[in-house]
């Protein structure tokens, strides 16, 4: 190591001092909470006497028991059917490498280049008239094909690196497409199917747009959605406003300390992949 | 004569056998992708058509359509507020894109070169936090310390620039650049990390006879690290000004486009146009618009990343 002792003080402080930018809005939001309900503290004073039931009061208005039931509701059902069907795909484009196998990826490859915002006019006219507006199928249905063009170019980035012997050898003893599939092939591909599940359940669980616009209940919205109406009722009270905020975040928190190291991967290689 | 005919036979029923087979396989290809397929076009692809088909009506969502040609994308160009909103979106890859891969490359240099022990790993898992939690979270967090009484003002009081504070989020000078700030918080450690793992990849061998040589941080930030990450750096911009262009949430929840129409970007200007006014045809030509932006910013770097690649 050839650095000097000065510089290596200096990229130190500077590091510390960038940690320290990220960290305190957490410190300031979680001090400010336990100030007394309606009243505006400054930025990061401790407070005299801390009111700890502002995290009850906000867990009771913010009706976390429903939102975390919903949440969870529109994840399990989102995340599972969008890796099958991405993968079910992925597998035909990539490794049976049907005819028009390439038109399919492009066209798939063409909706990651797609903003949000310009298609959710349409999304909601069309769940208006098939009256599947303001129920959670609202959010998953969309949600799901939005996966499509990431996922499916994912689950295609794994199987068309997958040697051909594995198949070949499998069809000599007679295995149909799908035994291919099902038992051989989605085995070994258990490690990007992770890694998507995971990515995927992220998004839905942070998603706001879909909610915002498609579903007014809140109790039937996303963990994202339902933070947005509780800002729209309590922007006033800061102190209970930043203790609803913190129980929000909460679970996202200890599942992201918990599993820091897959998410930040599957986060990365999906960029990279992107 | 007889065995003749008898492999002919053979062979034709073989062919016909193995077409068939062929002809099964591919249906059976097909059915796999189908789900996929359907559901994508259902409601992306279709969503993306009608889009464009109603940028050229007049239209509140339920009465009549009226056949309007290109007059709303006349308006887009001609109505200062529906314009700035594209001007804003720039601003905005500026402040959520090309800052954030910009310091994000410094710090991942600084980590690689200082702190490749314990310090760096606790730093990348930190300044990656923000990546995971909703930016609506962002959004309020931010709102609250960009207030009159928040921690910003503190601490520039704290420092003597007592002068300078402000409800930032409220200033029509200052609420972009404020926005910008948010964008920065939680996209700083998603570029560090993903560009940190790009200088690992490279040879440590050319860090190694860089240091020997005595070349300074700047130096090897120059010579090693920005050139070898050309592919990163494309990847990162690409995400980052996807997401910049389409921008919605940090926004919504922090200014809603205010004060007056400063920070207003096109996905807020769509929410509201569509949702609050009720002019669904303007919206949607505003949405074909920002799709064609996204296109247009997106292909040169492609471009660029994807000879560096090959």
């Amino acid at each position: 190591m050839r650095v000097s002792r000065s510089e290596l003080w200096a990229g130190r402080a500077f590091l510390v001092s960038l940690m320290v930018f990220t960290i305190l809005p957490f410190i300031s939001i979680f001090t400010t909470a336990l100030h007394p309900s309606g009243t505006v503290p400054n930025g990061l004073d401790w407070p005299a006497n801390p009111q700890w039931g502002n995290f009850v009061e906000a867990f009771k208005v913010a009706q976390m028991p429903a939102l975390l039931v919903s949440s969870t509701f529109i994840v399990l059902a989102v995340v599972p059917v969008s890796i099958i069907i991405s993968t079910m795909a992925g597998f035909a484009i990539g490794l049976l490498r049907i005819p028009g196998a390439s038109v399919l990826l492009s066209l798939f490859v063409f909706g990651l280049t797609l903003p949000f915002p310009g298609i959710i006019i349409p999304i909601y006219i069309l769940e208006r008239a098939i009256r599947i507006y303001n129920t959670r199928l609202a959010i998953v249905l969309p949600l799901i094909a939005l996966y499509m063009p990431f996922a499916v170019f994912w689950m295609r980035a794994h199987f068309v690196n997958m040697p051909t012997e594995i198949s070949e050898a499998a069809r000599v003893d007679g295995a149909t497409t799908w035994d291919l599939f099902w038992h051989i092939h989605v085995p070994l591909a258990r490690p990007p199917i992770a890694s998507l599940g995971i990515l995927m359940s992220v998004w839905t669980w942070n998603q706001f747009l879909l909610a915002l616009v498609l579903v007014e209940d809140p109790t039937q919205r996303t963990m994202a959605g339902a933070l947005g109406a509780f800002q729209g009722h309590y922007a006033t009270d800061i102190p209970l406003l930043c203790a609803g905020t913190l129980l929000i975040l909460l679970p996202t928190l200890i599942i992201f300390i918990l599993f820091q190291r897959q998410i930040i991967t599957a986060l990365l290689q999906g960029s990279v992949k992107g | 004569m007889v065995l003749d005919d008898h492999s002919a036979t053979a062979v034709v029923s073989r062919r016909t056998r193995i077409s068939k087979r062929v002809r099964r396989e591919i249906v059976v290809g097909w059915l796999f992708v189908l789900p996929a397929l359907l559901m994508y076009a259902v409601f992306v692809l279709i969503p993306f058509l009608l889009s464009i088909h109603y940028s050229f009506f007049r239209w509140d969502g339920v009465g009549p359509m009226t056949w309007v040609g290109l007059k709303n994308y006349v308006t887009v160009f001609q109505v200062p507020d529906l314009l700035g909103t594209i001007v804003n979106a720039f601003w905005l890859v500026v402040w959520f894109s090309l800052i954030p891969v910009g310091l994000g490359l410094v710090v991942a240099s600084v980590i690689h070169r200082v702190a490749p022990g314990r310090l760096g790993a606790i730093a990348r898992t930190v300044l990656f936090l923000p990546q995971v939690i909703p930016l609506v979270a962002a959004g309020i967090i931010w709102g609250w310390l960009l207030a009159l009484p928040g921690l910003i003002n503190q601490i520039l009081k704290a420092i003597g620039l007592g002068s300078i504070t402000r409800a930032w989020l409220g200033d029509f000078d200052w609420a972009l650049p404020s926005v910008g700030v948010i964008g920065i918080w939680v996209l700083l450690g998603f570029c560090t990390v993903l560009l940190l793992t790009g200088m690992t990849k490279v040879d440590p061998a050319l860090y190694e006879s860089a240091r020997i040589d005595g070349a300074g941080w700047f130096r090897e930030f120059v010579d090693i690290t920005i050139p070898l990450l050309r592919y990163e750096i494309g990847v990162c911009l690409t995400v980052t000004v996807i997401n910049a262009l389409a921008a919605f949430d940090i926004v919504y929840v922090s200014t809603a486009g205010g004060p007056g129409n400063s920070t207003a970007v096109p996905g807020i200007q769509i929410y509201i146009l569509a949702f609050t006014e009720r002019q669904i045809g303007l919206a949607s030509a505003l949405a074909v618009m920002l799709m064609i932006l996204v296109v247009i910013v997106i292909i040169p770097i492609q471009r660029l990343s994807q000879e560096i690649k090959q």
